[in-house]
């Protein structure tokens, strides 16, 4: 259609200027949020209060961000967030390491050793990417205390590996669909059995799914506040929770600067990644929501 | 050497291979009964405790002494799950719409070829990179109105601008929609862009040679086959619409008050902070019937669709 526009030059150039402006004015409000948080984190406290949410900093300081991470208080403690960091991280790369090889082997039994019922198989586990969490978690909350893992971290990683299982199948199912049958007839007619066809055929092209898959619940269950929120005890509080509790402390001065960059530290490893592999981000969420 | 190979050998070497073989056929279903058991217990199991400790009197601690129906009549009797169950339906309908119209829109915009739309798509999307807990933070910071974006325009001489409606029980649950749509209007014109490429060109030409104007292309032929998108995206906004927690404790806490209460919370607050499993439970499940309310449907047609199409 844009050759049918270049015609009438005039009137097409008026609609091109148009439409880069309404594009950019867009990109603009999308932006804002992002840069007055950057820019209050790195603010002093005087410049805030003076107002402007959009006035540069009168000088650039870091100490907002230092205080954030390891000085600033969160309910009673006065830690800043760097020990919730690491707790994040202490659950998601179990986490997301275990339900994504699960979900590898699910999709690869139920594309390439089909049994009876197998669709039945995937119908059951596909439901737990739709199930409300409220549902599960008073009965979670019960059978952590009986495991002996309430509060913990291993709590919340079982807990992310259980309702991540029915997301990770999803994806690597979907992929290992369209990789042909004849690769697998071929090599079981080489004598190659149930793990040597998986890691010898599937998993050396499963690359780009496993970067999806990954991408995916990294940010899953980075972003996660509902189970960090219900399970975990004082020394097990992902990010999330530590970010949300430091912006309802309601004691001392209200350090909008500190806030804001408690908010970023946050907020980094997730937009890192998605601004180095957006690509698989995007198909992520596409596959995991269009068809989930 | 075949010919070497005593008879009891070959015997038992057939009898391993066939045990080997028996473990060959078992162990696909052995790899995946682990996960299925796991379903069957932390999914369908749970919504089956849930959905018995709605049926009891359970507070403090979850008891099982049956009390039937009750927590269900307590609910719908109760006013703040009424303002919970409104605020959903106002709060998910204007955050779907509004999803879908600007989602729409910047596809559409962005499908005239346009230079740098990779850059501009990044940006677009990448809230949907965020933690909602983050958004929340953040929209609470802008949307305050001691120094927010209120103070802003006022400190630009519009001194009797107002926009204080994170404070105003009557407006908070419209800061709801706010974030809420920043952060998923990017990701619905994602889905909308990859339905606009996914339209044959040679639709779009035979139009424009008959003549069809711009717009009248774009009602007649490109929306239309946008349909199973819209579809999608409606169920998926809803979904993340029932889901929505993080962004009221983040942004508003449920409050002014419990003006901005929506069922996540309901259930949380009853469940975790006032000691009203019961309660609680029964609320969780009715967020299930909601969300099944949509996905059936849902499901349904696209079931069907496949057996036609």
């Amino acid at each position: 259609m844009a050759n049918m526009v270049r015609r009438h030059t005039t009137s097409a150039r008026l609609w091109r200027a148009g439409l880069y402006t309404l594009l950019i004015v867009a990109a603009l409000v999308y932006l804002l949020p992002l840069v007055v948080m950057l820019l209050t984190s790195l603010k002093p406290l005087d410049d805030i209060r003076a107002g402007g949410l959009l006035s540069l900093p009168s000088t650039i300081s870091f100490e907002a961000w230092s205080k954030a991470w390891g000085a600033a208080c969160t309910g009673m403690r006065c830690n800043g967030m760097s020990g919730y960091f690491l707790n994040s991280i202490a659950i998601v790369v179990p986490a997301v390491a275990i339900s994504s090889f699960v979900g590898a082997l699910n999709g690869y039994v139920l594309t390439k050793w089909r049994f009876r019922g197998a669709n039945l198989c995937f119908a059951l586990l596909l439901f737990g990417c739709f199930v409300p969490f409220q549902v599960v978690l008073m009965p979670m909350a019960r059978t952590l205390g009986w495991l002996g893992l309430a509060s913990s971290t291993s709590g919340l990683v079982l807990v992310h590996v259980v309702y991540g299982i029915a997301f990770t199948t999803l994806f690597f199912r979907n992929y290992y669909v369209s990789i042909p049958d004849e690769m697998i007839a071929a090599a079981k007619l080489d004598g190659a059995g149930f793990w040597r066809i998986f890691w010898r055929i599937l998993l050396p092209v499963s690359g780009p799914i496993i970067t999806v898959t990954v991408i995916w619940q990294f940010t899953q269950i980075w972003n996660d506040f509902l189970f960090g929120v219900s399970f975990a005890g004082f020394d097990s509080q992902p990010v999330t929770v530590a970010l949300n509790n430091m912006v309802n402390t309601s004691t001392g001065v209200k350090e909008y600067n500190v806030d804001m960059a408690a908010a970023m530290i946050a907020a980094l490893p997730t937009l890192v990644v998605y601004v180095l592999a957006g690509k698989y981000f995007v198909r992520g969420l596409t596959a995991g929501s269009v068809k989930g | 050497m075949p010919s070497n190979v005593s008879a009891p050998a070959s015997r038992e070497r057939r009898h391993r291979r066939s045990l080997a073989g028996h473990i060959e056929r078992v162990l696909p279903r052995l790899v995946v009964a682990p996960s299925l058991a796991v379903a069957l217990f932390f999914v369908y199991g749970y919504m089956l405790w849930t959905f018995l400790l709605s049926m009891t009197n359970s507070r403090m601690l979850p008891q099982y002494d049956f009390v039937g129906f009750e927590q269900y009549a307590r609910l719908f009797a109760n006013e703040r799950w009424h303002v919970a169950a409104t605020n959903l339906v106002v709060f998910g309908g204007l955050f779907i719409v509004s999803c879908l119209v600007i989602g729409l829109l910047l596809a559409i915009l962005l499908d005239q070829r346009i230079r740098q739309e990779g850059a501009l798509r990044t940006v677009y999307l990448y809230p949907m990179a965020l933690s909602l807990i983050v958004t929340g933070v953040v929209w609470r910071w802008l949307l305050n109105p001691g120094l927010g974006i209120q103070a802003m325009v006022r400190g630009w001489g519009f001194e009797d601008f107002t926009f204080n409606w994170l404070v105003d029980s009557d407006m908070a649950i419209y800061t709801l929609v706010i974030a809420a749509v920043w952060q998923a209007s990017g990701f619905v014109m994602a889905l909308f862009l990859a339905g606009l490429r996914s339209i044959d060109d040679s639709l779009f030409q035979a139009a424009a040679l008959d003549g069809a104007s711009l717009p009248r292309i774009y009602t007649r032929i490109v929306l239309p086959s946008l349909r199973p998108v819209v579809f999608s995206s409606v169920m998926i906004l809803a979904h993340i619409a029932i889901k929505s927690f993080d962004l009221v404790m983040a942004l508003t806490g449920g409050g002014p008050g419990y003006a901005t209460d929506l069922p996540a919370t309901f259930m949380y607050a009853h469940t975790f902070t006032r000691g009203q499993i019961g309660l609680g439970s029964a609320s969780a499940i009715m967020m299930l019937c909601g969300v099944l309310a949509i996905l059936v449907p849902y499901l349904y047609s696209e079931l069907r669709g496949q057996r036609h199409g």
